[in-house]
């Protein structure tokens, strides 16, 4: 039995009762990335040395005959965005380079007391802003399924890891789309929560009111598990929900009938690829097939949503990001800091450690968010987007109380070639079309395959429930996965 | 909607970034077309509409205001580019 074969729920079972002992699935996991990863650039770092004692830990726990926690073995890859107290953390960005942060996330920490295996950390669009992994600051992620293609971003890393059956589940972040959509281009399930389900301490702020940590991995049923571990109230995040965790695991088995699925006409409008069209319609067959019902809804403000997530994510990273002033943490410029064109040494000390530091789209971002909270903008733009963002909201209320999930595509296209997309930072942005909403609006949302395209790519459906609908969520998108074999394909790697 | 170069040398200033001139050129370019693009919403009436900031709708949350443990000095200083053990060290602010 080749542990990197199975799914997250099997290994921990079989960790559990001794068919497997931790320390063969972590070399398992070690020995693919040593094979596989030198194409993919899916980890900035791998922990070879700590997930082995980590490993060796959990089986010696085992033979003492100690309970043990459960993810007990499992093999976990987590986005170079969260904090990790014995790895580097550096959210692709050189500003952070070799920065080792004094304490764990809180979703760290939760995955280390459960006793699974952190193996090391995933690579990422630099500050999680974008969507193709190309901003990274250490190179690009390669899909697993096309190395000439994407793998989506910013959480391509924690995406490619799982495709490529380097680690069994891996954790995300999900601003606007960045676990579902290259969850979607990469082929495996990828769940983002409800705002507030998982504590973001020590997840490195992007824009906070939309941030949520979330599980990925090759089935709703294995994001379930990893979900059950780290979701939960955290003193220390005061935006984290002080709401009781589900067993989500335990909740899959009642089935679909009666379940109403929005259909959103709009999403099949133009610039949908037709392969993606027909698979993401087939999508609709199969939830028919499992005793659900279809039903044609409108989010009539949805045309706005990249308009309001990009004043509204920008304004918030300026904001955020201006704790990279070359003092705490991070980079600080060598430069001698004496020109007369600054007002003092200390702000040109800011102003060039922030340039050297931030890459292209980091500088964009803190551009247009300072931009549009400057005075004379703030009303024109943020205030606006905030205004929008509550239309944005009430459309999703509303469509909540005539179904009980959305269904639609994730992205208007499959895996597209590295550098195409590139030199227009706008086209980038529009790639967000179908996920920024769920973030806006502070609901959930899965992306999980439904199929691929005549070249062999795989293509994402997203469903979207309201807020703390992760249990039925994941039901829908397990009775899905009973029905279809499509998560079950690997890409041919080495 | 259109930016100067000079609007996106003050913001510049305001974002504490020291772009060269051939970022300040890009930057008003890609700016422009942004901005144009995010302008949409200036065809909605949003006048009686109250602004949302935040998902939750969460007041304050506030814990008992009880002495805990928290990052001694010594941790939350030690990845600072420069720091004598005790402090953070910046250039100096009011001349040698």
């Amino acid at each position: 039995m080749q542990p990197t074969e199975l799914s997250a729920v099997e290994l921990v079972a079989a960790v559990a009762n001794g068919d497997l002992t931790a320390v063969a699935c972590t070399q398992a996991a070690l020995d693919r990335i040593a094979a596989l990863d030198a194409g993919t650039n899916a980890f900035l770092h791998v922990d070879r040395d700590g997930a082995l004692a980590a490993a060796e830990a959990v089986d010696a726990k085992r033979a003492a005959g100690q309970p043990l926690g459960p993810l007990a073995g499992l093999p976990v890859g987590v986005k170079d965005a969260l904090c990790t107290r014995d790895m580097p953390t550096t959210c692709a960005s050189r500003m952070l380079e070799g920065y080792r942060p004094p304490y764990d996330a809180d979703t760290v920490a939760r995955l280390r007391a459960a006793d699974a295996v952190i193996i090391g950390k995933t690579n990422m669009d630099e500050f999680a802003m974008g969507a193709s992994n190309e901003n990274s600051a250490f190179g690009p992620v390669r899909n697993p399924w096309d190395p000439t293609r994407a793998t989506g971003g910013s959480s391509g890393g924690s995406a490619a890891c799982v495709a490529a059956s380097m680690v069994t589940a891996s954790i995300g972040s999900d601003t606007g789309g960045s676990i579902r959509q290259p969850a979607g281009l990469c082929g495996v399930t990828g769940l983002k929560p409800t705002y507030g389900r998982v504590s973001r301490r020590g997840l490195v702020a992007f824009a906070s009111s939309l941030d949520q940590i979330g599980p990925m991995g090759h089935s709703a049923a294995d994001c379930g598990l990893v979900l059950e571990t780290i979701a939960g109230h955290d003193p220390l995040d005061s935006t984290s929900l002080n709401e009781a965790v589900p067993a989500y695991t335990q909740l899959l088995e009642e089935p679909l009938a009666g379940v109403r699925i929005g259909r959103v006409p709009a999403h099949f409008g133009d610039g949908l690829d037709p392969e993606v069209a027909a698979a993401v319609e087939e999508g609709f067959r199969v939830l028919e097939a499992a005793g659900a019902t279809i039903h044609d809804i409108d989010l009539p403000h949805a045309k706005y949503g990249v308009a309001t997530y990009y004043l509204i994510a920008p304004c918030e990273a300026s904001s955020n990001l201006a704790r990279y002033d070359g003092v705490h943490y991070g980079h600080r410029t060598k430069e001698p800091c004496r020109s007369d064109a600054f007002d003092s040494p200390l702000v040109e000390m800011y102003c060039r450690s922030r340039a050297e530091g931030f890459g292209p789209e980091v500088k964009r971002r803190v551009m247009l968010g300072t931009y549009a909270l400057s005075a004379g903008y703030y009303d024109a733009y943020y205030k606006r987007a905030l205004q929008v963002r509550r239309l944005i909201r009430q459309d999703y209320q509303e469509a909540f109380s005539k179904v009980d999930l959305i269904g639609g595509p994730v992205s208007a296209t499959p895996a597209f070639p590295l550098g195409e997309k590139t030199d227009d930072p706008l086209a980038m942005y529009l790639l967000d079309l179908y996920t920024v909403t769920t973030n806006l609006a502070g609901v959930c949302g899965i992306s999980f395959p439904c199929g691929f395209t005549g070249s062999g790519l795989p293509v994402g459906y997203q469903l979207q429930g309201p807020a703390l609908a992760e249990p039925l969520l994941l039901r829908a998108a397990d009775r899905f996965q009973r029905l279809t074999e499509w998560h079950r394909r690997r890409p041919t790697t080495a | 909607m259109s930016l100067s170069r000079d609007d996106v040398s003050k913001v510049a200033a305001l974002a504490r970034l020291a772009l060269s001139e051939d970022e300040l050129e890009q930057m008003t370019r890609e700016l422009s077309k942004i901005v144009g693009f995010v302008s949409l919403l200036a065809e909605l009436d949003t006048s009686a509409i109250e602004p949302l900031a935040h998902p939750l709708g969460t007041t304050n949350v506030f814990r008992e205001d009880v002495p805990a443990a928290s990052l001694p000095v010594e941790l939350a200083i030690a990845t600072a580019p420069k720091q004598d053990g005790e402090c953070f060290l910046v250039p100096a602010v009011l001349g040698d």
